[in-house]
C-alpha cells in the first residue's frame, strides 16, 4: 500500500480533528547526521531508527552479501558491549529491536518506552563507530546467514525465479545480485571485507536518524547532539555522487527465462518492462507510474487486470503489476499473470499483453480513477495510526534520492495528476518491448514415463 | 481473497527486499499465541458499551485521527464445519466480499473503494473474524455496506466457482510448502478426530464437492449474534457505537450448531519424518500446554519466554542460533486454542544440520525439566514482559483486535491492571513445578519435513 504521506490537503476529505499525530520535523547535526521526527503522542512509546545510505547495490563485485552480513554482526561486540548485549539491553528495557538490509540502505531500529530513547541512542552511536569484529562470531554468523538464505530463497521456487529474473534484467547494475548474496559468495566473505565495508559507510554524515512517537523535536535534538553529535563526519563521504553506480545500457534485446521446479504449485509468467530517466525523473513522473500500477492492479475487483483477467473472462487466478518509486536507481515495471489451471503460460503471456493493448485503446475510467485518488488521500489518515510505519516510509524515501519535502508533497502532487498523464505514461512504457519474460513452471512429465504409458 | 500470501517471496524481492536479523514468528499460526492477545497499556481506558438491543462491545475512544477500527470475533470458526463439508466456513468467508443481493461483486467493491473503507473477512479454527477501518466522514455508509455483506451476501454461483478455484489453488500451494506440511502433520498426529486434526481450508476433494447450500448453511451457523465479541477503537462515541452495533449485528440469527468438544491430545512423541525434496528441513515440535484458567498459567507463560519466546536471549535462540549457527530462527509459543492448550515451537535447518539442532532442543528440554531456570533469567524475562506490555499495542486496529480477542477468550475487562503483577509474582519454584509438569523430552513430538541427514524416525 502507498504510504508516502505528508500533510493533509482537504479535497473531499474532512480536516483532521486535532494535530496530535503526524507532525514531521527535520534538521541536521553539525557532523552531517540528518534527523527526522514524527510526533505521535497517543501512547508513551517511541521508534528509533538509524538508516545508512549503503546497501547491497553498493557492494564491490565478488563481495555480494557483505552489507547484510555486517548488519547481522552489528548485534555482536563493540568496544563497550559484549556480543548480544545490545539486544539483551533493549529487551531488559521492555523494547524490541531489529534491522534490515535492502539494495539501497541498511537500517536498525528499536521500539521502546519513550523515556528510554537516550539509552537507544547511546548504544546505536556506540556501534556506529566502535564495532569489533571477532573471527569466531563472523564464522557463526555466516552459518546463520546461509540458513537464512536456505529459508528465504532456496526453499522458495518463487524467490529463486525472481533472483534469476533480476540477474537477467540488470546486465551492469548490482540490482542484478540478490541482497543476501549468492551462496558461494556468502561462504567466502572475510573479516577484512566486513571491516572495509563498515569503515567506508558507517558514519554520521552517511546516516539518517528517524524518531517517531511520543517525543518533541527539541527533545530529539538534545539527545541526538549528546549521543551522535561527538562522532566526527567522514571526509570520504562527499555527496550523493559517491554512490554513483554502474549505469545500465539501453534495453534492446528481449531475454527469456525458463525456470522449472517440482515445488511450483501454480505456474506464472512475469514480464519486465524497462524504466529509465526518460520515463521517471522526478516525484511527479514517479507518482504517475505508481498510479498506472494502481489503475492496472490495486483492486482485486475493479482494477483493469482483476476485471479483464480474473472476473469477466476467468483467464487468471491472479494478475498484478509491480512498481516501486522508492529505489535509488531505476527498477523495471513488472507484470505477473498466473493462469487458471488448463491455460498455458504462453496463453497467459498473450492474455495479459492483450489486456494492456485494450487498455491503451480504451483509456481509464474517470470514476475508477477518482476512487483511487480518494483512497490514496484517505490512506494518509489511516497511516497516522502507525508512527513506526511513517518512520519506515520516511527512511526508505530519504535513502532513495528523495527529500523530506518530496515525502510531504508526494500526495499533493499525486492529487493533481490526470488520467491523460497516466495514459501518456502507459503509452510510453508499453511502446517499448519487454526486456525480460520469464516462466516459472513445473517440469514437464518425464519423457521415459510418457513413452511407457504410450506403449 | 488475494494471492498475496502465496507470492510473498516474489513481492518481497520485487518491491522492497528486507532480510531481517531476528526472525518473525516462523509459522502463521492458526490461532493467536498469548503474546499476540496481550491487552493494552493500563493507561488506555476501555469502556463497556451495551447497545439498546443488548449487544456488548469494548471501546477505546480516541478522536485524534478521524477514523475508527472495529473487529468482531464470532466463536466457532472453521471448527464448526458440518460433517462432509470441510472448508465450507472458510470458502463462505472468502465470498462475503463478493456482493449482496443488491450489489454485484464489482458494485460492492466500487462502493467500498469509493468510501476508502477496508474490510477483512478471515477464518481461524476457533472463530471467524470480521474487521473494518472506516473514515468518520462516511462511517454510516460504510457500515451499511458492511452490514449487507454480513446479513445479505449474494453467494452468486459464478463467484462461488471463481473463489473455489482460488481456495483450491491455495491448498495446492500448501501441499508444496514444507512449513505447512509440518504443521498439518503435527495436527493430524495430535488431535485424533477433532476438527483441529485437519486444515480448515479443507482438501481439494472436500472443497470441490461443496455446494451453494453448504455455503449458505455455514453462513447461517458462523455469523451469529450470540457468539460475537466486539472491539472498537478510534473516533466514535459510546452512544454512536450503540446504534451502530444494533444496525450492524442486530439482524443476525442466534447459534444453530453446538461448539466443538475439547480435543484430546494423542501424539505419541518422538520424531515423525516426512520425506520431501528440499535443501532445508522444516521442524515443528510440541506437547500439551497449560490453559489460561489454570493456576500454573503465568509461571508457564514466563517459563516459555525464557525457553523460546521471541526474544534474543531465549535459551533456544542462544544455543541453536547464536552459539552454533544451526538456524536463522527458532522460537516456542503458547498456543491457547479454545479446545486444547498447546506448547509448540519450530525452526528450519539445512538437512545436514537439523539432527544436531534437534539434539540441542532435546538437551534444553531435559535441562529445563531437571534444573528449572536461574534467578537472573527469571528477572530478565519479567523485566522484558512487564516493560514491553504497555508498548505492545499502538494504533486503533490492533487495539480493536486485542479487545475482541480478550472477550472471545473470556478475559475480564480489568485483566489489564493485574497482568504485570501476576507476571512479577512468578517464582523460581513456580517455574520448577511447571517445568516438571509439562516439560518432558520423552513425550515431546517432532515433525521433520525434508531430507535430514543422520536422523531416524522414532516411535
Amino acid at each position: 500500500m502507498f504510504r508516502r504521506l505528508g500533510l493533509i490537503v482537504g479535497l473531499a476529505l474532512a480536516p483532521l480533528a486535532a494535530q496530535a499525530t503526524g507532525q514531521v520535523s527535520d534538521f541536521t547535526l553539525e557532523n552531517g547526521l540528518q534527523v527526522v521526527v514524527v510526533e505521535d503522542h497517543r501512547s508513551p512509546s517511541v521508534t528509533h531508527m538509524i538508516w545508512y545510505r549503503a546497501g547491497a547495490a553498493d557492494e564491490l563485485p565478488g563481495q555480494g552479501g557483505v552489507a547484510h552480513l555486517l548488519e547481522h554482526l552489528m548485534f555482536n561486540s563493540t568496544d563497550d558491549m559484549e556480543a548480544g548485549e545490545f539486544s539483551a539491553t533493549v529487551e531488559a528495557n521492555g523494547g524490541s529491536d531489529n534491522a534490515f538490509t535492502s539494495w539501497d540502505y541498511t537500517a536498525y531500529h528499536q521500539t521502546v518506552s519513550a523515556d528510554r530513547l537516550g539509552l537507544m541512542m547511546q548504544m546505536e552511536a556506540d556501534r556506529m563507530r566502535d564495532l569489533v569484529l571477532v573471527p569466531e562470531e563472523v564464522e557463526t554468523e555466516i552459518s546463520v546467514v546461509l540458513e537464512e538464505r536456505a529459508q528465504r530463497t532456496d526453499g522458495s521456487p518463487g524467490a529463486l525465479f525472481n533472483e534469476q529474473m533480476s540477474a537477467t534484467y540488470f546486465r551492469n547494475h548490482a540490482y542484478g545480485r540478490p541482497i543476501i548474496g549468492w551462496r558461494h559468495e556468502i561462504q567466502n566473505l572475510t573479516i577484512e571485507m566486513l571491516q572495509d565495508w563498515y569503515d567506508l559507510h558507517y558514519h554520521p554524515n552517511n546516516a539518517i536518524l528517524v524518531v517517531a512517537g511520543d517525543v518533541t523535536p527539541e527533545e530529539v535534538r538534545a539527545l541526538a547532539e549528546e549521543h551522535y553529535g561527538p562522532i566526527p563526519a567522514s571526509p570520504d563521504i562527499a555527496s550523493v555522487e559517491s554512490r554513483m553506480r554502474p549505469v545500465e545500457p539501453p534495453q534492446n534485446a528481449l531475454r527469456r527465462v525458463y525456470y522449472e521446479d517440482d515445488r511450483v504449485a501454480n505456474p506464472y509468467v512475469s514480464i519486465l518492462f524497462p524504466v529509465d530517466d526518460t520515463l521517471v525523473d522526478d516525484v511527479r513522473s514517479a507518482a504517475t507510474m505508481e498510479l498506472l500500477r494502481a489503475v492496472l492492479s490495486d483492486s482485486d475487483f475493479t482494477s483493469v487486470f482483476a476485471r479483464e483477467l480474473q472476473i469477466e473472462n476467468e483467464l487468471s487466478l491472479f494478475a498484478a503489476a509491480y512498481y516501486s518509486a522508492t529505489s535509488l536507481d531505476h527498477r523495471p515495471f513488472t507484470l505477473l499473470n498466473m493462469p487458471v489451471p488448463g491455460r498455458s503460460l504462453e496463453q497467459a503471456e498473450d492474455d495479459i499483453l492483450a489486456v494492456i493493448d485494450e487498455f491503451l485503446e480504451d483509456g481509464i475510467d474517470e470514476e475508477a480513477f477518482n476512487r483511487i485518488l480518494f483512497q490514496w488521500e484517505a490512506s494518509q489518515i489511516y497511516a497516522q495510526d502507525d508512527a513506526a510505519g511513517q518512520a519506515q516510509s520516511l527512511g526508505a524515501t530519504l535513502t532513495t534520492g528523495f527529500t523530506v519535502e518530496d515525502w510531504e508533497n508526494w500526495l499533493d502532487i499525486t492529487a493533481t495528476i490526470t488520467t491523460d498523464e497516466v495514459m501518456e505514461m502507459a503509452r510510453a512504457l508499453f511502446a517499448q518491448d519487454p526486456a525480460v519474460i520469464g516462466y516459472l513452471d513445473r517440469p514437464a512429465p518425464d519423457a521415459d514415463e510418457t513413452e511407457e504409458v504410450s506403449q | 481473497m488475494t494471492f498475496a500470501r502465496y507470492l510473498s517471496p516474489l513481492l518481497a524481492a520485487t518491491m522492497l527486499a528486507a532480510p531481517v536479523t531476528l526472525p518473525a514468528p516462523l509459522w502463521a499460526q492458526a490461532q493467536l499465541a498469548e503474546d499476540e492477545m496481550e491487552p493494552v497499556d493500563a493507561i488506555i481506558d476501555i469502556q463497556l458499551v451495551t447497545s439498546p438491543g443488548g449487544i456488548e462491545a469494548w471501546l477505546v475512544q480516541d478522536n485524534s485521527i478521524p477514523f475508527m477500527a472495529i473487529e468482531m470475533w464470532f466463536d466457532g470458526g472453521g471448527s464448526i464445519d458440518r460433517p462432509g463439508a470441510r472448508g465450507a466456513t472458510n470458502l463462505m468467508m472468502a465470498l462475503l466480499e463478493e456482493g449482496t443481493s443488491e450489489l454485484d461483486s464489482q458494485e460492492f467493491a466500487a462502493a467500498q473503494e469509493g468510501l476508502a473503507a477496508s474490510f477483512g473477512f478471515d477464518t481461524y479454527r476457533d472463530e471467524v473474524v470480521v474487521s473494518a477501518q472506516v473514515l468518520t466522514q462516511n462511517r454510516d455508509e460504510a457500515m451499511a455496506l458492511l452490514r449487507g455483506a454480513l446479513v445479505d451476501p449474494a453467494f452468486d454461483p459464478t463467484a462461488i466457482e471463481r473463489v473455489r478455484q482460488q481456495v483450491i489453488s491455495g491448498i495446492e500451494y500448501d501441499l508444496t510448502d514444507p512449513d505447512t506440511i509440518a504443521g498439518q502433520t503435527f495436527n493430524a498426529l495430535a488431535f485424533g478426530d477433532h476438527p483441529y486434526a485437519t486444515s480448515l481450508d479443507g482438501t481439494v476433494e472436500s472443497v470441490s464437492a461443496l455446494t451453494r447450500e453448504d455455503i449458505v448453511a455455514a453462513h447461517r451457523s458462523a455469523l451469529v449474534r450470540d457468539r460475537v465479541s466486539v472491539g472498537v477503537a478510534g473516533d466514535i462515541t459510546p452512544e454512536e457505537l450503540g446504534v451502530l452495533l444494533d444496525d450492524l449485528l442486530g439482524d443476525l440469527p442466534v447459534a444453530d450448531v453446538p461448539l466443538p468438544e475439547p480435543a484430546e491430545y494423542s501424539a505419541p512423541g518422538g520424531i515423525e519424518l516426512i520425506d520431501f525434496p528440499v535443501p532445508q528441513s522444516s521442524v515443528i515440535f510440541g506437547n500439551e500446554g497449560i490453559e489460561r484458567t489454570d493456576p500454573d498459567f503465568f509461571p508457564y507463560f514466563v517459563m516459555n519466554e525464557i525457553l523460546g519466546g521471541g526474544g534474543y536471549r531465549s535459551r533456544l535462540n542462544q544455543e541453536v542460533r547464536e552459539e552454533r549457527g544451526l538456524t536463522y530462527g527458532i522460537s516456542t509459543w503458547t498456543a491457547l486454542s479454545d479446545y486444547i492448550a498447546m506448547h509448540q515451537g519450530g525452526f528450519s535447518s539445512s538437512n545436514d544440520l537439523v539432527a544436531e539442532a534437534i539434539d540441542v532442543v532435546l538437551a534444553e528440554w531435559a535441562d529445563l525439566a531437571e534444573n528449572g531456570v536461574t534467578e537472573e533469567e527469571l528477572e530478565a524475562a519479567q523485566r522484558y514482559m512487564t516493560g514491553a506490555y504497555p508498548l505492545r499495542f499502538s494504533g486503533n486496529s490492533s487495539i480493536a483486535g486485542t479487545m475482541a480477542a480478550m472477550q472471545a477468550d473470556d478475559m475480564p475487562i480489568d485483566y489489564i491492571n493485574g497482568r504485570n503483577e501476576r507476571v512479577m509474582e512468578v517464582t523460581l519454584e513456580d517455574i520448577q513445578r511447571v517445568a516438571e509438569r509439562i516439560i518432558d523430552p520423552e513425550t515431546l513430538q517432532f515433525v521433520v519435513v525434508g531430507r535430514p541427514e543422520g536422523l531416524e524416525p522414532s516411535n
